[in-house]
This record gives structure tokens, sequence and C-alpha cells, in this order.
């Protein structure tokens, strides 16, 4: 595996962008010309070459802009990186479980050497050679958590699993969707997902809720989700929802292709082995209107499906003001012809 | 304009008096001692020998609660100044409890969730504490962009007493903060925000 790792921006000037290659292996969210919620998991196996199910934790281009941005959220607001005091357990497994999926998904960046407790870590890109006692937290820099999610791209939930629930207990996020780990921290399955419209009364969080209390280690799930960004912002969070909730008046017809962006999440979710948590990474793609055309079968469906959305859904997801430009300016790229199923490129 | 039906919106299930405990810790604000006597008409006095309560008189225009309170002869009543005040004494209580010690709160939502977030540090499982809301609707309120806190918001917008932005009150509610969660209502397109509606009386 080659990457070739970007030097771009997510904030100011906006710099980021796909190469053709990011673009093919974007996991595109849609399956067919419609959405609604569903309980829509399936096993988390490696997928094929060139697609960002190749290996289990996703290391892409973006790499190393992605830590940089989170260094600089992490900076201004410390309250992003949380983990309550029971969960430390929970915190070594996450970096076990992350270190042993990047060292095997991509041997020739990162290496894990282990004898007893004593663990050495070589991050290549990042230049981090890191010599540590496994369950000894004065040996890392940080806590475990936030020492091996400073250096994996997406956001990290570690879910503790008690009284028939789960909760959320510990968690770093610098790149999510308007949702705010300070204020969610510590609340179960239902209470976290209450502002959701809809899927409540569809039953699909009850579920959800029981098909991952009975996740079994070595076997991860995972699901795709998604919204809409305008810019390629990564840190799309309530805390500064006043500093770039304007971005939505900057759309206009001749800037679509550029400024809005499909935002999807891959989400994977995995049995932790000592503490019985759950870690839930939510890992964010973007990609620009411009570049989603440049994929025939994506251009005739994402129209389709925005068009179809449930008013709710619209409105919840953040929407309402650029949709329909959107659809306009895709439209000239659905020429009516019949999609092939999946959510890969023909 | 107010986010409703939200799945982290604490529900009240009333004070029932635990006749199993064997000791009955209460904390009481403002006409939290409505639900008290309520109580009393429905199974008696007797529960009160057994039974500390702290309260807090914190009404605009308080009836004499705590007069009526002492009449019924608690085996302890203990009046605080403020919520503060009495918090500091809840927890202290908490340290010395014993098993077999049922908690009951009433009050406001505020109050109630304050009280709430005291027990978490001592393990105690909030499905476990008898609660009921009386008195005034006004939320205790954080603001998601500064952290600030705001007691006592009847309206949606409200401005944030710390940072001045107009906030959306949305039904989101942490337990751990004790407070629900306020949104810039103008974000998106600045000066746009609508006159403050009093919704929590």
């Amino acid at each position: 595996m080659n990457i070739k790792f970007k030097q771009e921006t997510f904030r100011d000037d906006f710099s980021f962008q796909n190469s053709p290659e990011a673009i093919r292996r974007f996991p595109f969210p849609f399956h067919e010309d419609k959405y609604m919620y569903s309980v829509n998991m399936e096993p988390h196996v490696p997928g094929s070459k060139g697609h960002a199910y190749e290996t289990l934790i996703d290391v892409d281009e973006h790499y190393i802009s992605e830590m940089a941005d989170r260094a600089k959220v992490l900076k201004e607001d410390p309250l992003r990186c949380q983990a309550l005091p029971h969960m430390m357990q929970a915190q070594w497994d996450t970096l076990e479980l992350l270190m042993e999926q990047m060292a095997e998904g991509y041997p020739d960046l990162f290496t894990l050497t282990r004898q007893a407790d004593q663990w050495h870590w070589i991050n290549r890109p990042l230049n981090i050679d890191q010599k540590f006692t496994f369950g000894d937290v004065t040996t890392l820099p940080c806590e475990p958590m936030e020492y091996i999610t400073r250096q994996s791209q997406g956001d990290f939930c570690i879910v503790d699993q008690r009284d028939n629930n789960l909760w959320m207990d510990a968690g770093i996020a610098t790149t999510q969707a308007d949702w705010s780990l300070d204020f969610d921290i510590g609340m179960n399955f239902m209470e976290w997902h209450g502002p959701v419209p809809l899927a409540h009364q569809m039953g699909v969080f009850e579920r959800a809720l029981k098909f991952l209390l009975n996740l079994q280690q070595g076997k991860p799930v995972r699901r795709l989700n998604w919204t809409m960004t305008i810019n390629p912002r990564l840190d799309t969070s309530p805390e500064n929802y006043h500093k770039w909730g304007s971005d939505r008046m900057t759309v206009t017809p001749e800037n679509v292709g550029q400024k809005v962006h499909l935002r999807c999440e891959l989400q994977s979710l995995w049995r932790l082995p000592r503490s019985n948590a759950i870690l839930f990474v939510i890992r964010c793609y973007l990609l620009k209107m411009g570049e989603l055309v440049e994929v025939p079968k994506w251009g005739r469906r994402f129209p389709r499906v925005l068009k179809s959305l449930p008013p709710e859904l619209v409105d919840y997801k953040g929407l309402t003001r650029f949709r329909d430009m959107t659809v306009e300016w895709l439209s000239k790229y659905d020429d009516g012809k019949p999609t092939s199923p999946g959510i890969y490129p023909d | 304009m107010l986010v409703n039906g939200i799945k982290s919106r604490p529900v009240y299930t009333g004070l029932t008096i635990d006749p199993n405990a064997g000791r009955h810790l209460f904390a009481l604000e403002g006409e939290g001692p409505q639900a008290l006597f309520d109580q009393v008409q429905q199974v008696g006095a007797g529960f009160l020998a057994s039974a500390q309560i702290l309260y807090v008189p914190t009404t605009a225009a308080p009836k004499d609660h705590a007069a009526k309170i002492a009449a019924l002869k608690p085996d302890d009543l203990w009046l605080a100044p403020t919520i503060a005040v009495l918090l500091n004494r809840f927890r202290n209580e908490l340290s010395r409890a014993t098993m077999r010690t049922r908690i009951y709160v009433a009050g406001t939502e505020g109050f109630i969730g304050q009280v709430m977030r005291e027990t978490l540090d001592f393990g105690v499982d909030h499905k476990s504490i008898r609660n009921e809301h009386r008195g005034s609707e006004a939320r205790r309120v954080q603001c998601v962009h500064c952290k600030g806190i705001t007691e006592d918001v009847k309206t949606s917008p409200y401005a944030c007493t710390h940072c001045g932005l107009n906030l959306l009150v949305r039904d989101h509610y942490s337990r751990r903060l004790a407070a629900f969660q306020g949104v810039s209502i103008e974000a998106e397109e600045p000066g746009t925000a609508p006159p403050p509606e009093e919704l929590f009386r």
C-alpha cells in the first residue's frame, strides 16, 4: 500500500480535496435511490481493494492533515476528549485494538512490538516512536484513549454495558456531525439518540440496542450514516455552531460543486475484551458534489435521494437552506437511467 | 419553537413513600413540601419518625411550608438558605448514609437535577430515587457554546447570561450537568432571533 499523504486544511482556506483514487474509495451511503433510517448493520469484514472497507481501521491520504486538525480542536477545547474514571480498562482495550489493527493493516506505516507488558509503538507518518508499559498510564504522555485517538482518523466513543443498556462513558469528538460529547457523556443509548427524529417511533433504536448488547468479541459490525456539510469542515460541533452555521448561507448555484459536501460516517462497533465495553468508531469522509458526480452512478442516485427525503430529516440534518439548490445543480448529472443496486461505482 | 418529545428528558414519577426503607432522606425546595404533605395524607405520618428533611424555601412568595413540616414532627428538619448550601449538607448526609436509606427529591426541575447529580458520585442508581416536580417550570440550561449555566430560564430563546448568545432551549437533558441544552438560534443567519416566548412558567 502506498499512500501519498496530503497537506491540506479543513478550516480557513479549506484546501481539502480528494484524489481520483480517494473518490472511488469513498463509502457512498446509499444502496438504492431513496433513504430512510434502518438498522443497517452488517459484519465489519475487510472489503475489496481500493475501497474504504479494504482494512478494518482505514488510514487514507488525509491522515496527517486530519490529525493536525484534531490537535488544533483539542488545544482550543479540551472537553472534546473525556473519559469517566471507571473507563480506564476500556481505554487500554481501545489502544490495543487500534494499534493492532493499524499495524496489521499498514505494516509499512505502523509497527507494534510486544514483550509481555513492554510495548513499542512506531507511527512513521506522524514520526512517533513510543515505548511504554501496557496498563501503566504514567508511561504515556496522556491517557491511553487520547494517546491513540490522536493518531487515528475518526471520532471514538467507548460505551460501557450495564443494566441492559449502553452508556457513553468516554470519547473523543472533533469531527462530529453536530453533537456534543461534553453534553452527552454519561448518557445511555436512548438518551444520547434522544434528538433524532422519526427513528424512535420506528423502533430503530430498540432493535439496534438489542443487537449491540449481544455484539461478540472478534465480530465487529458496521453501518453507514450521512449528512451534508458546507465547506470541507471536519469540526462541525454544536460548540462552534455559531461560528460555522452561517456557512450554510454561502451556497450559490455557481459554487455547489465546490462548497457542498456529502459527509459519510463509517461507523464500526467492536466488543472490547477486558472491559466488555464497546468501541464505537465514527469515521468521517467528505466528498464534494463536484467529486461525487465523477462517479456517474452516484451522480444519478444522489439527487434522487435528496429529492425524496422526509421533511423531518431535511430539518434534522440541517439541509433546509441548500437542498433544493443542490438538487438543481445535481440534476444535470441525472439522465434518468436506472441505477445498479449497492453502494459501489459501476 | 420548542424542540419537543426528546427521550433524554427526565420523567418525574412521584414522591411515593417506600414502606420498606429504614431511613427516609428528603431534599425539598420551594413548593416541594406539597408532595410530602400529599403523601402524609395518603399513607399517614408514620414514616416521618425515621425521616430527615432538608428544605430550602426558595419560592418568591413562600408559603409557610417550613412550619407545616415542623408541625409533622419529623426526626430531623434542617432549613437551608440557598440551594448551594442544601447541596453541601445533602452530600454530607450521603457520605454517612447507610443501607435501607431511601432518597426523595421534590421541587423545580433544576433543583431535582442538581440533587440527583450529587448522588451520581455515590453510585446511587438514579432510578432508585423518588422524585416529584413541584413549582415553576423554569429550566436550568447549559449554553453549548460557552458552557455557562443559566438558572430559571423561562423563555426560549433566551440570552445566555454568560456569553450573551440567543439560545434555543432544547429538550435534550444531561443528568451529569443537571441541565437542558441551549443552542444558538441564529447561528446560520445572525440577527434573525425571534422574540423570546415564555414557555416555562
